[in-house]
């Protein structure tokens, strides 16, 4: 089918190509490709890094549909950084300070989290819709506030505690954690993975079932015709926002309630600008975000490999960067030649090929 | 010779198009074309709207390459990779819309890419003022374009391809944002220019201007040129005939189906621009009745676009009041208008109207997001969407391989059948239509103004803003003019001409008992 290919072949040619670019790389700076990729497809097999990828697809996927909320409507929360941040602080406060039942004090410490990042997404919605302000600078500079609060918010003056050379907020107690599936030494999978799948199916539904999801795509593709169809524009970017700011307040979620069961100066930083890369690279489906996240947890986990074989790890990141970048050109040109064709192909079946355009 | 003396028949000819095809993804815009213009004549090429005319022009003047064929230029085989090649071979080109910096003075308008000709001082100023005589125009160059009324900012338009040395000018569409009068002054202008030695190729589709205008014809249906006239001897008729090979529809509705129900009434609506300093709209006061077609004229930017979308609640109106059907609109949004009963037919449906990469079916949702049949209270109905889109197509004869097609893949003629038919779905009580058959084929034209005058039979009220002052008078049960953002009179479109519309529009005052003026007219508002 002329649809399944045009969704299909822009990112399988970026790969090929983001591939063949990083092998370029590789044999100027002195090393064999094949000898490095081979490493890195190796590498999955070993140890805990299946899990380890599986685990980081989750955290990612959670990213990218924040992000993907967003660019449906063609908002750019740049902000979900600095939105999972503030969320993951203020959830460890919060379940580190409560003690409620199993599954209940999980539960409030999502709920925080969710929330906490819908109120920092809240800042830079409120600011567009009142005065205009372009999100992608309020949210960029949202992102810098965000990483001076978490600092102060896990000082020992306030919510914070010094645990050998780390400072940390207090542990949350077994009943909120989320237990996982062990594979013994094949690591621990995170049970919050299953909130990430649930998550994914929510994502689809709302974008293609509600009336919702519809406005968010008219709105999308085309803001005057959404306004003279009668959709809300501010209130759209509102709601948007928040939602995917909530769904950011989620992102440092599985880390916490699975593994480290605290805020720390170990916090993993850097998943709300993967999450725009993957968003972009998956076009905003949760089917193609799923696969993109598991191409940059891959890209992510088994580059450690690449260090064994003597070849910079770093090679990763410009292999990240020209999917992204190849990806989008790939996909635009796909666009434009699949419009052509369809209109060829009304244009042919009804016979009609006359009159100008 | 029944032609100008100044047309020069043994000179090698101006502009000779000889087999000239283009195609598009979809559509062959011109398909071996052929055109020859001689030196000194005007020279008028007809074709209804998306007949190809333009895509033509833009070969001609090098903003598109042809796929195939020659263009030869006084005897000369040229080859044009950019507009700037056409200007040097003598070829100029005013456009339909204009192309001019309103915060820029005339000379400066002028000058404006051409500063390597004569500079941009005195030497320019000279040369302006110089080509200004020939065309017209009697304001100084210093004076802000802002300043100027359409018809001087046509001739400023004009002055800029004589400036670059134009011998070749091709006037596209020029009398669309004209009324009558203008078009006469216009057509005054280009027989003294003619007398001079310039050639003109007049593109329109309005028949009696170009037997007024052209001493040749030439006709283009469906991308190809049918063939050539003597518009001394030709009559508008066979004109028209030549242009859609068939007969023309008529917009003409036979009896009055108007009933004293008042559906739409608006009450001392003000709207000001964005910074506050000037009335967009100026206490108007409509009614539109069941079963009645009020028509708005007017020339475009006289607030008839600001009326239609404070109606629909996109713009926020400072001050008065919209009622329909006793519901007090005035506060409501966008979405509740159009559930209390407006259906909205968009002057421009590619911004306005439709979701281009979406397929038909989606487009059917937008609007009625919240009405049955295409959902049910936070879910869509996607089945009921493509049921009822279907029922569109057929009903309202959109051409389409299916439904499942993206908007953008259908010609424009059948995109606003889909609005149509989609705007007139859900039993609304009024509908608004902007330049409802704007740039469609004369089949769809024919059917909307068919489903337009079914749907008023049927008690519809109907508020028609449209610049095709035919379409106007043959529609309407009301007219009324827009002058500056108020509506400045009434005309009986039984009685009334486009001619005296055409001054009312102005604000040149009625000169016809048709027009009878409702307002003062203040002048020197600006």
């Amino acid at each position: 089918m002329g649809h399944l290919r045009g969704k299909l072949l822009p990112p399988a040619l970026a790969i090929v190509f983001s591939m063949l670019l990083c092998g370029v790389a590789l044999i100027i700076s002195g090393a064999n490709p094949l000898s490095a990729f081979g490493a890195m497809i190796s590498q999955v097999g070993k140890g805990t890094t299946t899990v380890d990828i599986i685990n980081s697809t989750g955290i990612y996927y959670i990213a990218a549909l924040a992000v993907a909320i967003g660019f449906q409507m063609n908002l750019f929360n740049i902000g979900v950084e600095g939105q999972y941040r503030v969320a993951a602080v203020v959830a460890a406060v919060v379940g580190g300070s409560i003690a409620l039942p199993p599954g209940i004090h999980t539960l409030v410490i999502i709920i925080a989290g969710a929330l906490a990042g819908a109120a920092w997404a809240a800042i830079p919605a409120i600011l567009k819709v009142t005065r205009g302000v372009n999100e992608v600078i309020s949210t960029i500079m949202m992102n810098g506030l965000a990483i001076g609060l978490s600092a102060y918010l896990i000082r020992r003056d306030v919510f914070g505690e010094l645990r050998g050379n780390n400072i940390r907020t207090a542990e949350i107690p077994e009943s909120g954690w989320m237990p996982g599936i062990s594979f013994g030494g094949g690591g621990t999978m995170f049970g919050f993975l299953f909130v990430a799948i649930a998550l994914g199916v929510g994502y689809w539904i709302m974008m293609n079932r509600t009336r919702f999801g519809f406005e968010l795509r008219a709105s999308g593709e085309s803001a005057t015709a959404a306004s003279a169809g009668g959709v809300n524009a501010k209130k759209m970017v509102l709601v948007s926002m928040l939602l995917s700011g909530a769904i950011a307040g989620l992102i440092g979620l599985p880390e916490m309630l699975g593994r480290d069961h605290t805020f720390s100066l170990n916090f993993t930083a850097g998943i709300g600008f993967s999450g725009i890369a993957i968003a972009l690279l998956g076009r905003n489906h949760p089917g193609g975000i799923a696969f993109g996240a598991l191409l940059w947890a891959f890209l992510d986990k088994s580059g450690l490999a690449l260090d064994n074989v003597g070849v910079p790890r770093e090679i990763v990141t410009i292999m990240q960067g020209s999917i992204v970048l190849s990806v989008v050109v790939a996909y635009e040109v796909v666009r434009r030649f699949e419009l052509a064709s369809e209109q060829r192909r009304v244009g042919r079946e009804l016979g009609t090929v006359g009159g100008a355009a | 010779m029944s032609t100008s003396s100044s047309v020069r028949t043994d000179d090698p000819p101006a502009v000779v198009l000889t087999g000239i095809t283009k195609r598009f993804p979809g559509v062959v815009a011109n398909s071996d074309v052929h055109l020859t213009v001689r030196r000194g004549e005007v020279h008028a090429l007809c074709g209804e709207n998306g007949a190809g005319k333009s895509t033509l022009m833009k070969i001609l003047y090098g903003m598109q390459p042809p796929d195939e064929g020659t263009i030869e230029v006084s005897g000369e085989q040229v080859r044009f990779r950019t507009p700037s090649d056409a200007i040097k071979a003598g070829i100029g080109m005013v456009h339909q819309h204009f192309m001019l910096a309103d915060n820029l003075t005339v000379q400066e308008n002028v000058v404006l890419g051409a500063e390597a000709l004569h500079g941009i001082g005195q030497k320019a100023r000279k040369r302006i003022i110089e080509l200004s005589g020939k065309t017209g125009l009697n304001v100084d160059p210093g004076v802000l374009v802002e300043q100027l009324g359409v018809a001087d900012r046509q001739r400023v338009e004009i002055l800029k391809v004589l400036y670059r040395g134009a011998k070749v000018i091709i006037l596209d569409e020029p009398t669309a944002v004209l009324v009558p009068q203008e078009v006469n002054e216009l057509f005054d202008t280009v027989r003294g220019m003619q007398e001079q030695g310039y050639t003109f190729l007049f593109i329109s589709h309005k028949l009696d201007e170009v037997r007024a205008i052209a001493d040749s014809v030439t006709v283009i249906r469906r991308g190809t040129t049918v063939g050539s006239a003597d518009p001394k001897t030709v009559s508008s008729r066979q004109l028209a005939e030549m242009m859609v090979g068939s007969e023309l529809p008529s917009p003409e509705t036979r009896e009055s189906t108007v009933t004293d129900t008042v559906v739409l009434d608006v009450k001392g609506l003000k709207l000001m621009t964005p910074d506050g300093s000037r009335p967009i709209l100026d206490d108007v006061d409509l009614v539109v009745r069941s079963g009645e077609v009020v028509g708005i004229a007017g020339v475009e930017g006289n607030g008839q676009t600001e009326l239609v979308e404070t109606i629909m609640g996109m713009r926020k109106a400072g001050s008065g009041t919209i009622t329909l059907q006793d519901n007090d609109l005035t506060k409501l949004g966008t979405l509740a208008r159009r559930e209390a009963g407006i259906g909205y037919i968009p002057e421009d449906r590619h911004r306005h109207g439709l979701l281009l990469t979406q397929p038909l079916w989606y487009n059917r949702i937008l609007g009625y997001q919240t009405r049955k049949p295409t959902s049910k209270g936070i879910w869509l109905d996607t089945d009921g969407a493509k049921k009822d889109t279907e029922r569109i197509v057929t009903e309202f004869d959109v051409r389409t391989p299916g439904i499942d097609v993206p908007a953008a893949a259908l010609s424009g003629g059948n995109q606003q059948k889909l609005v149509v038919g989609r705007e007139l779905s859900g039993d609304p009580v009024l509908l608004i239509a902007s330049h409802p058959t704007r740039g469609v084929d004369v089949g769809a034209q024919a059917l909307i103004w068919d489903e337009i005058k079914r749907a008023r039979a049927a008690g519809l009220a109907v508020l028609l803003i449209s610049a095709d002052l035919d379409e106007l008078i043959g529609l309407s049960d009301t007219i009324k003019v827009m002058l500056r953002g108020r509506l400045v009179a009434d005309a009986d479109p039984n009685t009334v001409t486009p001619e005296d519309l055409g001054s009312a529009m102005t604000g040149a005052g009625s000169t016809s008992a048709a027009v009878q003026e409702t307002a003062v007219v203040e002048e020197g508002e600006n």
